[in-house]
């Protein structure tokens, strides 16, 4: 039985998407069976993240409403072939996807997979809602930036009472991604640092993925940075995190100043 | 980069910092006290209905924000001139006095 990860924030564009195509790619490359699915409908990015776009045909919301078999909505990623994607609809809203449908669907990906990741639509509606119902695991994405930061933990006290995982006595697993961070102005007092927005949102840290040109280069490509930019920072970022997924302990450290320097350690997933 | 505030050598990380402390401790207090509020209007609206019919339109509950402390308003439209009846809101304090 696979893992149900939801990945949040309540802000957009703190990267989410670029968030679960990275996670997704790194346990893809290191052989772990994994979709990622697109719950945000009538917008969909994830495909083009992946550059899947051209080939879509069927979506999540056509699995839902039983227009389309689960085998026939699924694309395989043409680098990975351990990872899928389930795109979302551009065309019909959100009150196509019953939650009855989603549960069905999940199900069915649970019992396929060893990963669902499912990429959130920003705010707190209903898409973000159901794509949260079914998760047994959270990673809350979120920049160092007030804004995204209060919107995360609004996130969070969501994440910790709408799940069905919740509702039946279970907690989630949570974990904290820190993403579009800048060594260089935390270090100038411009930027809060890891420890103020740990403060907030005091649950494990899961990475921090530096501020990178690389994550547009990787948009403009096409692909998931786990994949076109392998040497880069922010790629053994996402490696090293999508690791401590699995369970694996890996040293946590907070980019410096100096490229690469690794500056301090944090502690692993159980932080 | 040009910013239009001048920089300070303290940085403006401190500052928001700050602002995102208060910001938590109000969002959570408006947590905390959404459903007192209700049960507040509710009852103050049940209490006052038992003696005068009032219009649910016409009642008005806000809450101001101080620093250590709120002030809830509450502002109700009765349906009756006080000339008609002086003394209406009055007797208690008549009977202790």
């Amino acid at each position: 039985m696979g893992k149900v990860i939801v990945v949040a924030s309540g802000k957009g564009g703190v990267g989410k998407t670029t968030s679960t195509a990275a996670l997704g790619a790194a346990l893809a490359r290191g052989g772990q069976r994994v979709v990622v699915v697109d719950f945000d409908v009538g917008l969909r990015n994830l495909d083009l993240v992946m550059g899947a776009e051209r080939r879509v045909v069927f979506d999540l919301t056509d699995v839902v409403q039983g227009t389309a078999k689960l085998s026939e909505a699924l694309l395989t990623d043409e680098r990975l072939d351990t990872l899928y994607l389930l795109p979302a609809s551009r065309t019909r809203g959100k009150e196509a996807l019953t939650e009855d449908g989603v549960a069905r669907a999940i199900s069915e990906l649970r019992e396929r997979f060893d990963w669902v990741i499912c990429d959130s639509p920003a705010g707190i509606e209903r898409g973000a809602m159901l794509a949260m119902r079914f998760a047994d695991e959270a990673i809350i994405v979120v920049n160092p930036e007030i804004s995204s930061v209060r919107d995360s933990s609004r996130i969070l006290g969501l994440v910790d009472t709408r799940p069905l995982k919740v509702e039946t006595g279970g907690r989630l697993d949570r974990h904290l991604l820190i993403t579009r961070f800048d060594p260089v102005r935390v270090a100038h007092r411009e930027m809060l640092s890891v420890d103020d927005v740990r403060e907030v949102l005091p649950i494990p840290l899961l990475g921090i993925i530096p501020e990178s040109e690389e994550v547009l280069r990787a948009s403009n490509l096409g692909a998931p940075i786990t994949v076109c930019g392998r040497e880069s920072t922010v790629s053994r970022a996402y490696v090293d995190a999508a690791r401590r997924i699995k369970g694996d302990w890996i040293e946590m450290t907070v980019p410096s100043k100096d490229k690469g320097r690794l500056t301090r350690w944090l502690g692993g997933r159980a932080a | 980069m040009s910013c239009f505030i001048p920089r300070t050598p303290i940085g403006s990380a401190p500052v928001a910092r700050a602002r995102l402390q208060s910001l938590l401790e109000y969002d959570r207090s408006l947590v905390n006290h959404a459903d007192l509020l209700s049960v507040l209007r509710e009852e103050i609206f049940a209490l006052i209905g038992r003696h005068a019919g009032i219009d649910a339109n016409k009642v008005q509950f806000m809450v101001v924000r101080g620093s250590t402390a709120s002030t809830l308003t509450v502002d109700i439209e009765v349906p009756f001139r006080v000339a008609a009846a002086p003394n209406a809101f009055a007797l208690p304090a008549s009977a202790g006095g």
